[in-house]
């Protein structure tokens, strides 16, 4: 639903880095990182994507999204494990303090463009 | 190739072809395109949005202002919570309201019979999204007189995904989940229930119509957000209101005793 929005802002960020001295540049690759946590589906995201980059620089870009796992840590015991099923309480110790270090990525990592 | 921009990094280390950022290590891809040139950015999808949340809450902070980012599903009952809220804490705690809906002033209108400054933001002129952004925010707190607010509550748009993701420089956060709607939703739904700083379980004056587990809803929130503060009320009959205007005015003197 709001991937339309987030779709703009990666053109956004992909377009600003295209260094300047590349004359009509054509991006390939786009390389994102998305974590599991973060609310974004990434097949809604493609299509907009490929909608918002018709006839730019962009237009045809492969999107690359690397699904980052949600991994919490115990602030308790210290342990770290991967959450598969939204359950976020320690399954050493079942304290609640649990932190979320992994899982809420929404980055750009990097664009590949043709030479 | 690859080509070194001056751009803020938050890419750890490369070395041959992989990237180990955080806890995770990934190929980027098996078949890299021939003369293709990579730069690198690192850089967050949302920070133009992360920089207006973070204007917005400097902003509040230098006004005194608590800002509850209030969340739900569609008719979960946040209006009628927040008509009978703002009766029983007002005046002593001074109060605005900035209410998201795509379309529509009829949430405005009725939580300004309140007596408190009601603005209202629809989305459909900024493309029917589905969250309110922290510039569309900011501009909103721009109608409010905020050094003379204690308290500014964002209703936000109906919801369970979307308004999650976006900071809007808010100091607390509350779900609103109604008995009507089913007891696993902040299983179905974690993000939301993971960010909220409390829930609001609404319309308990339909439980004797209605086949809801109220101790399988709450065990759903606590997996989710264990310690969570759950306040079971009906908005409609009052039933239940004391707790969470306790915790919600506790919240407003906390922040305001810590300035």
């Amino acid at each position: 639903m709001h991937e339309m929005g987030i779709a703009m802002q990666v053109v956004e960020i992909a377009a600003a880095s295209v260094p300047a001295h590349i004359q009509s540049p054509r991006v390939e690759q786009v390389n994102l990182k998305i974590g599991k946590l973060s609310s974004v589906v990434p097949d809604s995201l493609r299509f907009c994507f490929e909608v918002i980059t018709k006839d730019t620089p962009l237009e045809g870009a492969v999107l690359n999204i690397e699904v980052a796992p949600v991994v919490a840590r115990c602030r308790d015991c210290g342990v770290e494990w991967t959450i598969e099923d939204a359950v976020f309480r320690c399954k050493e110790c079942s304290s609640g303090s649990v932190e979320v270090i992994s899982g809420r990525e929404l980055d750009i990592i990097s664009i590949e463009i043709a030479d | 190739m690859i080509y070194e921009t001056e751009l803020p990094k938050t890419v750890a280390s490369r070395s041959s072809g992989m990237i180990c950022a955080g806890v995770s290590v990934f190929l980027f891809k098996t078949v890299k395109e021939e003369n293709a040139m990579e730069v690198e950015i690192g850089r967050k999808v949302l920070e133009t949005n992360d920089a207006h949340a973070r204007q917005n809450r400097e902003r509040f902070a230098a006004a005194g202002v608590f800002v509850l980012n209030m969340m739900s599903s569609p008719g979960s009952g946040k209006t009628t919570l927040l008509e009978k809220t703002l009766v029983r804490i007002m005046p002593e705690i001074r109060c605005g309201v900035i209410v998201g809906d795509i379309c529509t002033t009829n949430d405005a209108d009725r939580l300004a019979r309140s007596g408190a400054p009601v603005t209202q933001v629809n989305t459909d002129a900024f493309g029917g999204d589905c969250h309110l952004a922290a510039h569309v925010i900011g501009r909103a707190a721009d109608g409010f007189d905020l050094e003379n607010l204690d308290l500014l509550i964002v209703e936000n748009i109906g919801n369970l995904v979307c308004p999650a993701e976006f900071d809007i420089g808010e100091n607390g956060r509350t779900v609103v989940l109604s008995v009507t709607e089913g007891e696993d939703k902040p299983a179905k739904y974690p993000h939301m229930f993971r960010k909220c700083d409390s829930a609001v379980l609404n319309k308990i004056d339909l439980l004797p119509y209605l086949d809801f587990d109220m101790a399988a809803a709450e065990g759903f929130i606590h997996q989710v957000h264990p310690d969570m503060p759950i306040f079971q009320l009906s908005a409609k009959t009052e039933a239940g209101m004391g707790p969470w205007l306790n915790w919600l005015t506790t919240q407003v003197a906390e922040s305001r005793s810590a300035r």
